[in-house]
């Protein structure tokens, strides 16, 4: 894409989640230029990579379906995917935007035929699957990816699969020179869409994350709920593959804790309700979930879907942070601590633990634009001079619904701004 | 009862958090805590206590005045702080038992011959004495806590024990007879005086 394109009254959202998508397109559908940018190979961010949502536990597809329908029907809007914001300077109606586009060596000709994956030998740990399964070097990200392109993983270049790729694609998609270009781009106002990221779990270290093989993330546990997912669908722990079907869970693993992350992440009190309709799909009344847990925290109309899961027999709740995991017999984990209701010592053991890990900011560890406003565990407000905006995760623990209403506010923010710059233009 | 205790219990009344965080070391940090039960969890004599420090907490806040200052449960903290560490509220749990062990003392209402408690005691008159602990002094105390009886009993059990120490030359019988001491003991005691008169103040028990 020729960097001429943008002016100072194109809008740019930085990350291809549900939220800049959203953010996005109200713009473009507004009329205005937009150029969304993604370090992914694909568009759909954290969304594409859940195995059901609540509140009405319909699949991440169709929500995302809508989107790139949007998308691919509008023309004020440029995506760019693997490619990633290296410095913005410059202020309210007047940015420049560095971007750094990493290589993918597949270009548009690409029919996502999987030919390519099918020549090539060496594998990489899944970048989708949170490394709990094993992908071709060539390799599509998901199967609701954005664009459908094929992405060869670096790790390619010089080996004889590359050969073997290039050789295998009829359609000349391969082209194995690219290189990582950077760009500049000039933009009026900038949407952070830039997400969430899950903390970093073997560091609540008596959870033991780290060493024992069945205490995995909510995250991992949507990808083995998931029927695409590395177990296709079933409920396998990983130490021996076999089924789980007593599965403990604990909340706020890293959150409201002044030794992790301070804040309340707000959704995996609904995550871990939702996940344990899984456990009750696959295995009916034989499947057993325990919720171990400070407060249930819902929000407001989310309440009815947690009484709903209050009258599952299959699902108790003990009022109780578990202090310390250890490893019992056959790897299962014991679950050691002390419950509020009666101060009753418990040491439990499950087959199978899911930390309901918090959520961080995604921009946490990278280097933001100076004049940026952020809370106090990192979340963005916006630029002091009001010329960038969060949106959606990037601002707080948001659940899909909440992203989305706080994108579209972030659109119209910025639409505003465009705007500004447009009659003070005209006026000149 | 004692006198101290006697204008505690008139002035609190039923406020016996307000009572603690006014008099007991670290004891505003009592309404911080969430019930989460880390502590209690996390404690390696957990199971040997009557009440854990997040049983002690809500028994203070519902002023179960009483049961708290009276029990031996905070006698029992050997300060590993692992609950300190752990507590995702980041309150001074170890202190805070610490302090209501202390306060306990003061009015005089802690568990009469409670071991830990004794220890203390005795270890305190003991180095505030020269400024130096006496440690043959000490233990000989130790063993004699519980009556004469009892003590030469506890003594001819760790007799072995005090000979190898004597012979390691870790153990001086020569100081029964007044032992070492500061050069300056005077100067210790009133180091100490003026400690206890700032902690009177902060403490507010003047
Ligand atoms: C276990 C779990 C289960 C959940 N289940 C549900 C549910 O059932 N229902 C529900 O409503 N919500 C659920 N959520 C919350 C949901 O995941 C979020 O609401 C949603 O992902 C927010 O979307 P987003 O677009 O703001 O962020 P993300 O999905 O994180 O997207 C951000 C995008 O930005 C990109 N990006 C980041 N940094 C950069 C950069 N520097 N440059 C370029 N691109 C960048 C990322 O690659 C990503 O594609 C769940 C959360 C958890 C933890
Ligand atoms: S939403 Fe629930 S699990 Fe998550 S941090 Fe808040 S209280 Fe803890
Ligand atoms: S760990 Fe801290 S917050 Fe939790 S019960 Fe103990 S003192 Fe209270």
């Amino acid at each position: 894409m020729s960097p001429s394109i943008a002016t100072n009254q194109t809008i740019l959202v930085v990350g291809g989640g549900i939220s800049g998508m959203t953010a996005a397109l109200e713009a473009a559908e507004c009329g205005k230029q937009v150029i969304l940018v993604e370090r992914n190979a694909t568009l759909g961010g954290r969304t594409a990579l859940m195995n059901r949502y609540f509140p009405k536990m319909c699949h991440p597809t169709c929500g995302l379906e809508i989107n790139l329908r949007r998308l691919k029907g509008n023309r004020n809007v440029r995506v760019m995917t693997m490619a990633e914001v290296s410095s913005v300077t410059g202020q309210r109606g007047d940015y420049t935007v560095t971007l750094k586009l990493a290589p993918r060596y597949v270009n548009a000709n690409c029919t996502a035929c999987g030919d390519c994956a099918a020549a090539v030998d060496a594998e990489i740990s899944n970048p989708y699957e949170y490394g709990l399964s094993k992908t071709r070097v060539a390799y599509l990200p998901h199967a609701m990816a954005y664009p459908m392109h094929y992405v060869l993983d670096p790790s390619i270049i010089g080996t004889a699969d590359a050969g073997k790729a290039k050789a295998a694609c009829k359609y000349d998609a391969i082209d194995l020179d690219m290189q990582t270009e950077t760009v500049e781009l000039k933009v009026g106002a900038i949407v952070w869409a830039t997400g969430w990221k899950p903390y970093d779990a073997a560091k609540i270290q008596p959870y033991g994350y780290d060493r024992f093989a069945n205490v995995i993330t909510s995250l991992e546990f949507e990808r083995l709920a998931d029927p695409h997912g590395p177990t296709g669908g079933k409920l396998l722990r990983p130490s021996d593959g076999k089924e789980a079907k007593n599965i403990a869970f604990i909340q706020c693993a890293g959150s409201r804790d002044e030794n992790h992350l301070r804040h309340c992440s707000r959704i995996c009190c609904m995550a871990t309700l939702k996940q344990t309709h899984y456990v009750r799909e696959a295995y009916g009344e034989s499947g057993k979930s325990t919720v171990y847990y400070i407060d249930i925290r819902v929000i407001d109309r989310l309440e009815d879907f947690y009484q709903k899961v209050q009258q599952d027999a299959t699902v108790s709740f003990v009022k109780s942070k578990v202090a310390k995991i250890v490893e019992g017999k056959d790897g299962n984990p014991v679950l050691h601590g002390v419950d509020t209701e009666g101060y009753h010592r418990y040491a439990t053991a499950h087959d199978l633990v899911v930390l309901a890990v918090g959520m961080e900011p995604e921009t946490n560890g990278i280097k933001l634009p100076e004049d940026m406003l952020l809370d106090s565990s990192g979340f963005i407000e916006s630029s002091q001079d009001e010329g960038m905006f969060g949106a959606g995760a990037a601002t707080s623990p948001l659940d899909v619904n909440r992203s989305v209403q706080s994108a579209t506010a972030a659109a119209l923010r910025a639409i505003q701004v465009v705007h500004k710059t447009a009659a003070a233009e005209g006026a000149k | 009862m004692s006198d101290s205790n006697k204008q505690a219990i008139a002035h609190y009344r039923n406020n016996f958090l307000k009572e603690v965080e006014d008099h007991v070391e670290d004891g505003e940090w009592v309404r911080m805590c969430m019930q989460c039960g880390v502590c209690a969890g996390s404690c390696p004599f957990g199971p040997h206590w009557e009440h854990s420090p997040q049983k002690i907490f809500m028994m203070i806040r519902a002023g179960k005045r009483e049961e708290v200052l009276s029990s031996d449960s905070m006698w029992m903290c050997t300060s590993c702080y692992n609950c300190i560490v752990r507590c995702p509220r980041k309150l001074p749990i170890t202190h805070i038992m610490h302090g209501l062990a202390h306060y306990a003392h003061r009015l005089g209402i802690a568990p009469k011959g409670q071991p830990t408690r004794e220890i203390a005691r005795l270890f305190w008159v003991n180095l505030a004495r020269t400024g130096r602990v006496n440690e043959l002094k000490f233990s000989l105390a130790m063993y004699f806590k519980d009556g004469f009886v009892q003590g030469i009993k506890n003594a001819l059990a760790m007799q072995g024990i005090g000979i190898g120490l004597m012979k390691a030359r870790r153990l001086n019988p020569m100081e029964l007879l007044g032992g070492h001491k500061c050069k300056d003991k005077d100067g210790i005691h009133k180091m100490i005086a003026k400690a206890r008169e700032i902690e009177e103040r902060k403490q507010k028990f003047v």
